[in-house]
Order: C-alpha cells, then sequence, then structure tokens
C-alpha cells in the first residue's frame, strides 16, 4: 500500500498516511472548495488499510470547514470500521490550548463514533 | 471636486460612517474567497485582534462566502448586474459584522426563511444537537455543501443570525444576511 503524503496549502491540510513508520496525521487548516474530491483518495485507503500494529490517528486541525466536517466524520467512521475487525485504533484530537470552539467540536465528534477518542490540548 | 466622481467620496463616507474595514463586491470563487479571507486575517494581525475572535471571525467568514461560491445563481446576460454578490466586515467597538447579499431566487425565499427562522429559535444546546443530527444524517450535496453553514454561523457567532429579502421584480429577490461576532471576551 503506497503511503500518503500531502504537503498543506492555504486551504488543505497536510495529511500523512504511512503504514511504513506507523505515523496518520491530519494538521492545518481544512477548507476546499470540494471536499469530496480532495478527502476521496484518504477515505479510499483508510477503507482499504489493514493495520498489523496500533493505529493512533492524530488530529491536529487549526480549523476545518463544515463540508470538511462531514468529511472528518466519514474518516472516524473508517476507523471505526478497522476497529470492528478486531484491530487496536485510537483517536487523538488536538487543540491549541484556548481554542474552546476547537476543543468542543473533537468532543462532539467523539459522541458520534465508538472508537478510544482523546481530547488534548496542545 | 469633479461632480461626476462625488460618488466615490460618497462610497468613502458610507463605508467609513458603518465602520466597513473591508467589502468585495463582484463574482465569488475559491480564490476569491482565499484572498478576502487574508485580508481580514492580516487587518485582524495589525490589530492585535484577540486569537479566540479571530478565529470566530474567520469560521464565519468561510461559511457565509463559500455559502455564496455553492449557491450563486446565473441570471444571464441580460440581468448581468444581479450576477454578482457582496460581502463586508463592519468593524465596531465591540462587534465584528459580517455582511454578506446576493440575489435570489423568489422560490427559495420561503426554504431559506423557514431555514433560519428554525435556527434562530434554537439556544446554545440545540444547535448543538441540530449540528450533530445533520452531521451524522446528511450526505454532501451536488454542491459540495453539508447544510451545516448557517448552523455553524449561528454557533460560532453565538448571536441570532439577521436576514431581510428585498424584493427586485416577481422573479428575483435581494438576500442580505448578517452574523455579529461580539469582542468582549
Amino acid at each position: 500500500m503506497n503511503n500518503i503524503n500531502l504537503e498543506g496549502t492555504e486551504d488543505t491540510p497536510k495529511i500523512i498516511l504511512d503504514a511504513t513508520n506507523n505515523i496518520f496525521e491530519i494538521s492545518g487548516r481544512s477548507l476546499p472548495e470540494d471536499c469530496a474530491t480532495f478527502y476521496k483518495p484518504i477515505l479510499e485507503w483508510l477503507a482499504a488499510y489493514e493495520p498489523t500494529k496500533k493505529l493512533n490517528f492524530e488530529i491536529k486541525l487549526d480549523y476545518f470547514n463544515t463540508a470538511s466536517s462531514k468529511m472528518i466524520l466519514d474518516m472516524l467512521t473508517r476507523l471505526e470500521k478497522i476497529k470492528q475487525k478486531g484491530k487496536e485504533v485510537i483517536v487523538t484530537w488536538y487543540y491549541s490550548e484556548d481554542d474552546e470552539d476547537m476543543q468542543e467540536a473533537g468532543e462532539e465528534f467523539s459522541e458520534l463514533v465508538e472508537v478510544p477518542f482523546e481530547v488534548k490540548s496542545l | 471636486m469633479d461632480q461626476k466622481m462625488s460618488y466615490i467620496f460618497d462610497l468613502h463616507k458610507t463605508l467609513a460612517d458603518q465602520n466597513i474595514i473591508l467589502v468585495y463586491e463582484g463574482e465569488f470563487t475559491q480564490e476569491i474567497t482565499k484572498s478576502v479571507l487574508s485580508m481580514a486575517e492580516k487587518n485582524m494581525d495589525t490589530t492585535n485582534e484577540d486569537m479566540n475572535i479571530k478565529k470566530k471571525v474567520f469560521n464565519v467568514m468561510v461559511e457565509c462566502l463559500q455559502n455564496i461560491c455553492k449557491h450563486s445563481e446565473e441570471f444571464g446576460s441580460e440581468r448581468d448586474d444581479f450576477n454578482t454578490a457582496i460581502f463586508m466586515i463592519g468593524k465596531e467597538l465591540n462587534t465584528y459584522k459580517i455582511t454578506s447579499g446576493n440575489v435570489i431566487y423568489n422560490n427559495k425565499i420561503e426554504g431559506l426563511k423557514a431555514k433560519l427562522e428554525m435556527i434562530n429559535s434554537l439556544d446554545k444546546e440545540g444547535l448543538k444537537e441540530l449540528y450533530k443530527n445533520t452531521l451524522s444524517n446528511t450526505e454532501l450535496s451536488d454542491k459540495g455543501g453539508a447544510g451545516l453553514g448557517f448552523i455553524d454561523m449561528a454557533r460560532k457567532s453565538g448571536q441570532k443570525l439577521s436576514f431581510e429579502f428585498s424584493k427586485i421584480d416577481e422573479h428575483i429577490s435581494f438576500f442580505a444576511l448578517q452574523s455579529n461576532i461580539s469582542r468582549i471576551n
């Protein structure tokens, strides 16, 4: 499986899906014009991935728009499916200190999926 | 002063009176959205605006601008003056006012009005529940929207959304929308 390594831009996040080094991370800003197209390869990758080690998915977004929130939920649903196959999965949601809106967003996502979920201040 | 150009002074005066720090009128695209966001961010950086307020303004701006990008109607070359929209930010002592205006078909008014009134009828917890339910139960539309834009604007601003429909003729109206963000933490 090919690793994904996307550099962040002013409207798309940096994304690393690296099975070789067991690093899974999304960071920066997410407000692409066409969210479905941007996230399609990421969702396909997660749907096909069968981890051999514990998978820690780290979300360190500064900002995401509402269309991206739909895609974030879709990614979390993919991770939930991996967990249902008996693999060990954890999601860590990081927010900047004092950013109550991003803290609340993390807590809301954690209530929508059945995956171990930590919400931490950076 | 050349009286043919007095409208420039009038416009300048209106913008100053309304405390408008940024206005864009024209076609709305993702590239324009990014430029407008960047200008607003620079303005807030130079004035050392509080980080949380800056993020809320940014958030409401994105939803507002992308709403216009996704839902702008094409009215053809005969009605070219209605093919553009307007976006502005006003900055008062205690409040940022984010306002947009675009032309819509009259048959859209009822649905928009019902949605905005429903959002305005909810408190913080009600908005949170509506956001979560909409997020879990809807797919992205053909236009790429999640149906969450207005709800998010209401949540982030923490205040009711103001809106107004002004009839242009029997087919179309001007839709104005405003979100206020308090500058007092």
